[in-house]
């Protein structure tokens, strides 16, 4: 049993990270990757709302009609980023100011929703929470790397001290004005993704394989 | 009239949801194998846009905004903290009602887009305009232009990217950066392209 929630909690980290591998949940994060402050913020809120959906939904999971299925896990998750939102705000004011619509965001990330539909639909509730636990974490360590890089090298900064003084404070480094924009994100994550793939080349892919869930018959086919 | 065509451009061009926000990623990325397919997904979220920003404006404006049910005698009743129970409930539903009316008065298109439909509920792109609409207190007018300004600029997008990897399927990528990796990078190109848009005001 140890060794499976060791696996359950570690396994979406390198070997099955859900952005890297299975390509969910990039949509509502990447913007706020600028600084590590909100990137760890995020990370935070990520985590706790998949791991507590987990719960709920595998709580609920032989109660659940099949057909409504879908409508009953966003309510949960809507009620639970619901719950974030107001934490943030009540506690971490300028934050959740900067992470602004993001923080809703959460509601659709594919994170949340797939694992809800793929793994707590079919496993008890501690285990579902672990794994929530594991994927949050997944995701929240290609944030802070992605905010890592892009704060250092477009600010100077990690976590918000200047480690690099920029030439308009007197020092001596030219910030790189590309990593506090967009494109930069996209950048660092396929170059992320170079990275993992090259470490564990048993992820390459010959066939772009995410066009699979489309196809009917798959298993996890959004209907 | 200009306000409305500035907030267009904008929309579609300067802040364009999957470039500039990250939004709708996922599919952005799963469903852009090919062109034809691309278009379509495109036309069903411009579509669905068209439909959700402006409900979900009215929505918010005549229940969820402090105030505004005065008059039912509740004048000190602020539920901006459902906005994203009902925004996404609004969402889901809409995009239901698109489909069935899809299914009975235009068959054709439902048959080219069927299988995207229903996978629009969960795109963040839609949820992501109607949350860009709630924090910037668009009126009903400005509503409707931002989201089908924002869905014809994801539709482009989409095709363009689609269009790139066509192309790109002829061409010797290394092993470990194959697939995802590269569609990452090519998007990251797209982004700096649509970045020399910046700054363009109408």
């Amino acid at each position: 049993m140890a060794t499976k929630t060791r696996e359950v909690v570690l396994d979406p980290l390198f070997n099955n990270n859900p952005i890297a591998l299975q390509v969910l949940g990039i949509c509502s994060a990447l913007a706020v990757t600028t600084k590590m402050e909100t990137a760890l913020v995020m990370a935070v809120a990520v985590t706790a709302v998949t791991a507590f959906s987990n719960a709920a939904v595998s709580a609920i999971r032989n109660y659940i009609p099949a057909s409504i299925r879908i409508i009953v896990q966003l309510t949960i998750i809507a009620s639970l980023v619901i719950v974030t939102d107001q934490i943030l705000r009540a506690y971490l004011y300028d934050v959740s100011k900067q992470l602004s619509v993001f923080v809703g965001l959460i509601i659709t990330n594919c994170i949340v929703m797939g694992r809800a539909e793929a793994f707590a639909m079919q496993n008890p509730v501690r285990i579902s929470f672990l794994d929530g636990v594991g994927n949050g974490l997944g995701y929240g360590l290609i944030l802070i790397v992605v905010a890592f890089v892009r704060e250092l090298f477009g600010s100077g900064k990690i976590y918000g001290v200047t480690v690099l003084t920029p030439v308009t404070e007197g020092g001596w480094y030219i910030p790189n004005g590309l990593m506090v924009l967009a494109p930069a994100a996209f950048f660092l994550i396929g170059c992320f993704i170079w990275a993992v793939r090259s470490w564990k080349t048993e992820q390459v892919e010959e066939e772009f394989h995410v066009g699979a869930l489309l196809e009917p018959g798959h298993e996890g086919h959004i209907r | 009239m200009e306000h409305y065509l500035s907030l267009a451009t904008k929309a579609i061009f300067v802040e364009n949801m999957a470039l500039a926000f990250f939004l709708g990623m996922c599919s952005f990325l799963a469903v852009s194998k090919k062109v034809e397919t691309a278009l379509g997904l495109g036309v069903a979220v411009t579509l669905v846009l068209a439909v959700t920003t402006p409900l979900n404006q009215l929505l918010t404006e005549s229940l969820l905004k402090p105030g505004s049910l005065a008059w039912a005698g509740l004048p000190d009743l602020d539920l901006s903290f459902l906005s994203f129970l009902t925004l996404i409930g609004t969402i889901a539903a809409a995009v239901q009602i698109v489909e069935m009316t899809l299914d009975r008065y235009a068959p054709a298109l439902y048959n080219a887009l069927g299988v995207f439909l229903p996978l629009i509920a969960v795109n963040c792109a839609i949820l992501g305009t109607s949350l860009f609409m709630v924090e910037r207190d668009y009126d009903f007018a400005e509503a409707t232009v931002f989201g089908l300004g924002s869905g014809i600029g994801w539709a482009i997008a989409i095709v363009a990217l689609a269009a790139v990897r066509e192309k790109l399927k002829y061409s010797n990528v290394p092993e470990p950066l194959r697939g995802l990796g590269v569609t990452f990078i090519v998007v990251g190109l797209m982004s700096v392209g649509f970045m020399a848009f910046s700054g363009i005001q109408l």
